[in-house]
């Protein structure tokens, strides 16, 4: 079955394959160049497990749904990971979430460590009462000079809480395992039982920066549900705002960066720079990170012509400002000899990890949802797609000066031709029994929210995938042979969510 | 080296006049402290999450950081401010007061906004407040996040490490009751259920003057007004 981004469907148009059809399915096609954008578990009503595989051809801007059952008697299939590594974390948490084995998978271990919500025993023994990482032993490399390095949950910087493991020959890195959970809410099993304003909240707080992209993506995946049209000025916004918080993201990363390459000034004007696009979203919608914009139907706040105006001006001389920093940035040799030729990922690597947004851009993966699976504002403005062809942190950082480039010239195209007219519709009741997808290209990649209705059309399943979900293996793969005092540098570089993760 | 200096040149001082001089004006849509609830009616500043459609009406004021969870609730005009820390206790951090920050379940949008005191405009150093890298080189801990069933382990250990005498600062909805995830089946119900807490600062997130007035109010750089 095809969908487009922000389409549905009717659950019973979905056709339900055997288990082994569905494995071979998924595997012949992502053998011919799909990549499996999500895969997951959900009710089905019948006490056992509908499985439901998302792929994206990337070009083609027509998502693929499979589908296939596992019944509360036999809660078990044969894993796909072994010839598909990107299933490998979708995998584990199905076993998690729903207490399903994958038979034959390689590295089953626990995502989040909660209980499984079909109130079955879990695959591991009361992982809902035990205390990261509970009884689970780390890869382990022997010999005699070999050391291990533990970082976490508890970190030095104000930053996030997550398990760092690593396996050091003197001062190389030849392997890193990353156990998160810790910012384990509960988010997805809560989005079901509340009202749409709670939800709405809900998504926002899925990754406090990345707030506009959750935001958008569960309004869009609702606004499906209720057969809602959006108002033009409404998506124009929502895209703005979105630009906004990119251009904050990238901007504090390439300060974080020159940061750890030791070079403090950018650092200090970056940081400052960063602080003014927040300012423009608090100008916008009353929070520095955009909370409160966006509801289903459309948004709550107005750019009227002399916001817009402003905000032109604004960008203008913030534009000049970046350009002066980035390039003291860039053409500082000190600096390029920190960031060139360290923490390097393959363009295979990223293919078969199915990696997404700068990261996978950074090794010359030419994915972006605004231009491949383009809607709402983005059918109509295009952003070419930011390339580097290195993969280390050179090219990561590159990546996010483009796309920084990129941004404030699209707001400036933007802002002065804004659609007039309404800014919010109300949305009606869902469509009972339905499926719908949303994507969108938050700062870190593919954000892609689905969701579910039962047969009174209240959410029974709803399912966020952060783009951090699809990248954190990266991060372990690029320290492969590194300095362990890389480590820093290479994490910024990627700088994925804990909490987008964890949910 | 030329350019540096240029650059630096034409950047500027960029550091915020406040706490001396006035403090930056926040844009109208700024939801800072709610107004004044209706006869009989009150709000209570550590839950509510500062968004636009809740009812609640705000106004432009940045300044709410309170030293007791019972302040936090506004009825009529009334809302006392967080005090100084106690004289003893203050005569040891006053002048300088090393934090350790905790992050605890939340959405990181807390944490950005706290290290934001860090850039040049706020330039938290200027008041000896500085955030390092371990609990036994701190004198208190800043949290942030609902403290989830998989954080609360770490929290506690991480309070016990910080030697005694110790402050607990409690930042944004999540940490002082929940927040949005109240409900929740892995979160706490508010920081001071688990350890007591010296200072809440409310917001979701605060913004960093809201941060900065409530550092600032426990050394007794700011009086309570």
């Amino acid at each position: 079955m095809e969908l487009f981004n922000g389409g549905s469907i009717a659950l019973k148009d979905i056709p339900l394959l055997e288990k082994k059809e569905f494995r071979g399915e998924v595997l012949l096609r992502c053998r011919d160049g799909a990549r499996l954008a999500n895969l997951f578990g959900s009710p089905d009503g019948g006490g056992g497990v509908r499985l439901i595989a998302i792929l994206g051809q990337d070009e083609d801007p027509e998502l693929q749904i499979l589908a296939t059952t596992i019944s509360a008697g036999s809660a078990r299939y044969e894993s796909l990971t072994a010839e598909l590594l990107q299933a490998h974390l979708f995998e584990r948490e199905i076993a998690e979430q729903w207490a399903i084995v994958p038979e034959g998978h390689p590295w089953l271990k626990p995502v989040r460590y909660h209980a499984n919500y079909r109130g079955v025993p879990d695959i591991w023994k009361d992982i809902g009462e035990q205390t990261i990482p509970g009884s689970y032993p780390f890869y382990a490399v022997g010999g005699e000079e070999v050391h291990e390095v533990g970082v976490g949950p508890v970190h030095a910087g104000i930053i996030e809480p997550g398990h760092f493991r690593f396996q050091c020959h003197g001062e190389e890195v030849l392997h890193l395992e990353i156990q998160l959970g810790y910012q384990h809410r509960g988010i997805e099993p809560m989005m079901c039982g509340s009202g749409m304003k709670r939800q709405a909240l809900l998504s926002e707080s899925v990754a406090g920066d990345t707030s506009v992209g959750h935001s958008t993506a569960f309004c869009e995946a609702v606004e499906s549900l209720a057969g809602c049209t959006v108002p033009i000025k409404a998506q124009a916004i929502r895209a703005v705002a979105l630009e906004l918080e990119r251009l904050a993201n990238h901007v504090g990363d390439l300060g974080a960066l020159g940061m750890d390459a030791g070079f403090l000034t950018t650092s200090a004007y970056f940081g400052r720079m960063r602080g003014d696009y927040l300012n423009l979203l608090l100008e916008l919608t009353g929070n520095r990170f955009g909370k409160g914009l966006c509801r289903p139907g459309g948004v709550l706040f107005d750019i009227e012509d002399s916001m817009a105006e402003d905000l032109c001006r604004r960008l203008t001389r913030y534009k000049k400002e970046f350009e002066e920093v980035s390039d003291l940035l860039f053409t500082s040799p000190s600096v390029l000899a920190r960031f060139e030729g360290i923490g390097t990922v393959s363009l295979e690597a990223a293919k078969s990890l199915g990696m997404v947004g700068p990261a996978a851009r950074a090794s010359q993966l030419e994915y972006d949802v605004r231009s491949d699976y383009s809607s709402g504002m983005w059918q109509f403005y295009h952003v070419p797609i930011s390339l580097a062809a290195s993969g280390d942190v050179y090219a990561r950082a590159l990546v996010r000066r483009q796309e920084v480039m990129r941004s404030l010239e699209l707001l400036l195209k933007l802002l002065p031709s804004l659609p007039k007219g309404e800014i919010c519709a109300s949305p009606g009741p869902l469509k009972p029994e339905t499926l719908a997808v949303s994507l969108v290209e938050g700062w870190r990649g593919e954000i892609m929210h689905a969701c579910i209705t039962d047969s009174h059309g209240a959410l029974a399943r709803y399912k966020i995938k952060d783009p951090s979900f699809n990248n954190w293996f990266a991060l372990t793969l690029a320290m492969r042979n590194q300095e362990i005092s890389d480590f820093p540098l290479c994490n910024k570089s990627f700088n994925l969510s804990y909490c987008g993760h964890d949910l | 080296m030329l350019k540096i200096l240029m650059t630096r040149f034409r950047q500027g001082c960029r550091t915020m006049p406040f706490p001396k001089g006035k403090p930056p004006v926040l844009p109208a849509r700024y939801r800072g402290r709610p107004i004044a609830a209706a006869q009989g009616d009150s709000v209570d500043l550590g839950s509510i999450t500062f968004v636009p459609d809740s009812g609640i009406r705000h106004s432009g004021d940045f300044r709410m950081a309170v030293s007791g969870r019972e302040d936090l609730i506004l009825a009529g005009d009334v809302y006392a401010l967080a005090h100084t820390v106690k004289k003893e206790i203050l005569k040891m951090f006053g002048r300088s007061l090393k934090l350790r920050q905790v992050s605890a379940g939340g959405c990181n949008a807390c944490e950005a906004d706290i290290n934001v005191l860090n850039t040049p405009v706020f330039d938290l150093s200027r008041f000896g407040i500085q955030f390092v890298a371990s609990p036994r080189h701190a004198d208190g801990i800043v949290v942030t996040g609902p403290v989830p069933r998989n954080m609360k382990d770490a929290l506690l250990r991480t309070y016990e490490a910080v030697p005694d005498p110790k402050v607990v600062i409690a930042v944004g909805a999540c940490a002082i009751s929940g927040g949005i995830f109240d409900a929740g089946p892995e979160d706490s119900r508010g920081l001071d259920t688990l350890i007591p807490v010296d200072l809440y600062i409310p917001g979701c997130p605060p913004h960093p003057l809201t941060i900065l007035d409530g550092l600032l109010r426990l050394t007794g750089r700011i009086k309570v007004v």
